[in-house]
């Protein structure tokens, strides 16, 4: 039998249930979201523009893989970017890949990272209503995330309690370079309100926030870059843990997003050696780093780790907790995790309805 | 196996790709500056129609800060994840022995020939005899 033959038979033994946790929507231009600005800020967007915390405003520290960071064959044939398109997503995703419900997680124009606060909960404001308006009462298959303006704490609040209670939206969504790490202090009144609205945090990977793109400092290529949303996860991961945060908030969840999982398990191990030795450093941390990330934090599955042998990524999920992973796909970007072939091991039936559903189902609470 | 005729050449400019489905299977056939390639549609890492892919040249380097571009158009890229594909081989330039694409036996053949078979030309496409046809084995 030929690879190909494999594949499609392969294919063919199971009817697909999916919960995709991470759909990126595009509008097709910053027209697209004046309906739902102020026009005070439409002017603001004529005259001056958007303009990020980093350099280059609306471009990235480096060019992806490809534009857009978009799979090739996700381009709309009436044009547009990727994602701007819902029949396209129906049709190449949601209806080809079995998704009964996707999050959108909107990252370009990205108002967390406005420079101008005013402007970034203005366009928080704006995308939220954009994507029950645009998306979710379009495709009910579709599900929001609460944008916020993290450097604003008073107006990301006040977004979150507006948008509370409201079942078109499923968690609040951050990226991880924020101006402080994000277990400071200054960012708890955020955890306070996700908590007292029941909604997740998720913190998905995005831009560098004004930071090098890498620990190490400006890397000069994408591929130094694109390995390095792990140390973004592992400083927000730490400072989570170490702050705090979640003895004060014990019923806070996270999400990290698109941060990569084989470095999970040794990070953890990692923290409860030197919490053995340097507790008395944090003495707000009262049990082993890894119970806190244990019981606090999912990790979504793209993109999915390709160790080389189905062992080995049996045991990463062993070590991780098979209940702990959100199947995620990335659509459209080109780093897409198809639900037939991303995990690069044979799974029970069980398994597979785990993590590509089940997982998802519960933490989200979503009915049966 | 058996032969199938896909299309005339003329359908499938230098540079052009045609997606043709034979015997079940889709099978993209592509047109280097006048040489016919076909390999299956399916990337085998995750599954994506690689014929929606971009061609593209091969770039190496020697040593670091110089680097040699040749093979111009002979590299196929997958849509989602950029393996790259040699046309000529099917195997992809990281893992060649373990990452490939099936690729396919074709000759450009005239209608002449293929007349002369009778019963491979009914099965798909109408032959005339003065034109010259492109032909999958599978």
């Amino acid at each position: 039998m030929s690879i190909i033959d494999a594949e499609r038979s392969r294919e063919a033994k199971y009817k697909l249930h999916v919960i995709d946790c991470d759909i990126h929507p595009a509008m097709t231009s910053w027209q697209e979201i004046h309906p739902y600005l102020e026009k005070r800020w439409i002017d603001h967007l004529t005259v001056y523009g958007s303009h990020l915390r980093h350099a280059f405003s609306e471009a990235l520290s480096h060019p992806r893989m490809s534009p857009d960071a978009a799979r090739v064959d996700a381009y709309p044939e009436e044009g547009g970017p990727p994602g701007s398109s819902l029949d396209l997503m129906r049709k190449q995703h949601l209806d080809s890949n079995g998704v009964e419900t996707g999050m959108l997680i909107p990252l370009r124009w990205n108002p967390g990272s406005q420079r101008n606060l005013d402007f970034g909960v203005a366009l928080t404001r704006a995308m939220n209503i954009w994507q029950v308006e645009r998306w979710v009462t379009q495709e009910p298959r579709l599900r929001a995330s609460v944008l916020v303006a993290q450097e604003d704490t008073v107006g990301a609040v006040a977004e979150i309690d507006a948008r509370g209670g409201d079942k078109n939206f499923t968690q609040i969504l951050i990226l991880p370079r924020t101006d402080e790490p994000i277990g400071r202090r200054r960012y708890w009144p955020i955890f306070e309100a996700a908590v007292r609205n029941n909604l997740p945090i998720t913190i998905h990977v995005g831009g560098t926030g004004g930071h090098p793109s890498t620990a190490g400092g400006w890397s000069s290529y994408y591929m130094e870059e694109h390995h390095m949303v792990a140390q973004a996860m592992q400083g927000a991961l730490a400072s989570l843990v170490f702050e705090g945060v979640f003895e004060r908030f014990p019923k806070l969840r996270v999400v990290i997003m698109e941060g990569g999982l084989g470095w999970i398990p040794s990070f953890m191990a990692r923290m409860d050696k030197h919490w053995n030795r340097l507790r008395s450093e944090v003495p707000q941390v009262k049990r082993p780093p890894s119970e806190y990330v244990r019981e606090h934090v999912w990790f979504t599955t793209q993109p999915m780790e390709e160790p080389g042998s189905a062992a080995a990524l049996l045991d990463l999920f062993d070590r991780i907790g098979w209940d702990r992973l959100l199947f995620a796909t990335d659509y459209p970007h080109w780093d897409f995790d198809d639900p037939r072939t991303a995990f690069k091991a044979n799974l029970s039936e069980a398994q597979r309805h785990q993590l590509l559903y089940g997982n998802a189902r519960i933490f989200y609470g979503f009915d049966a | 196996m058996t032969r199938h005729v896909v299309a005339t050449v003329n359908q499938i400019p230098p540079g052009e790709r045609m997606l043709a489905t034979v015997g079940g299977r889709e099978i993209g056939i592509f047109n280097i500056s006048g040489e016919y390639f076909a390999v299956g549609n399916r990337c085998p890492h995750n599954g994506a129609s690689l014929c929606k892919g971009r061609i593209v040249g091969l770039v190496e380097a020697s040593e670091p800060g110089s680097y040699q571009f040749s093979r111009r158009g002979e590299i196929l890229r997958c849509p989602w994840h950029g393996w790259e594909f040699d046309l000529r081989t099917g195997k992809s330039w990281c893992e060649p022995d373990r990452t490939r694409v099936r690729s396919y036996d074709l000759k450009i053949e005239p209608g002449e020939t293929l007349a002369a078979e009778g019963t491979l030309v009914a099965e798909t496409f109408p032959v005339s005899i003065e034109k010259q046809y492109v032909v999958v084995e599978v």
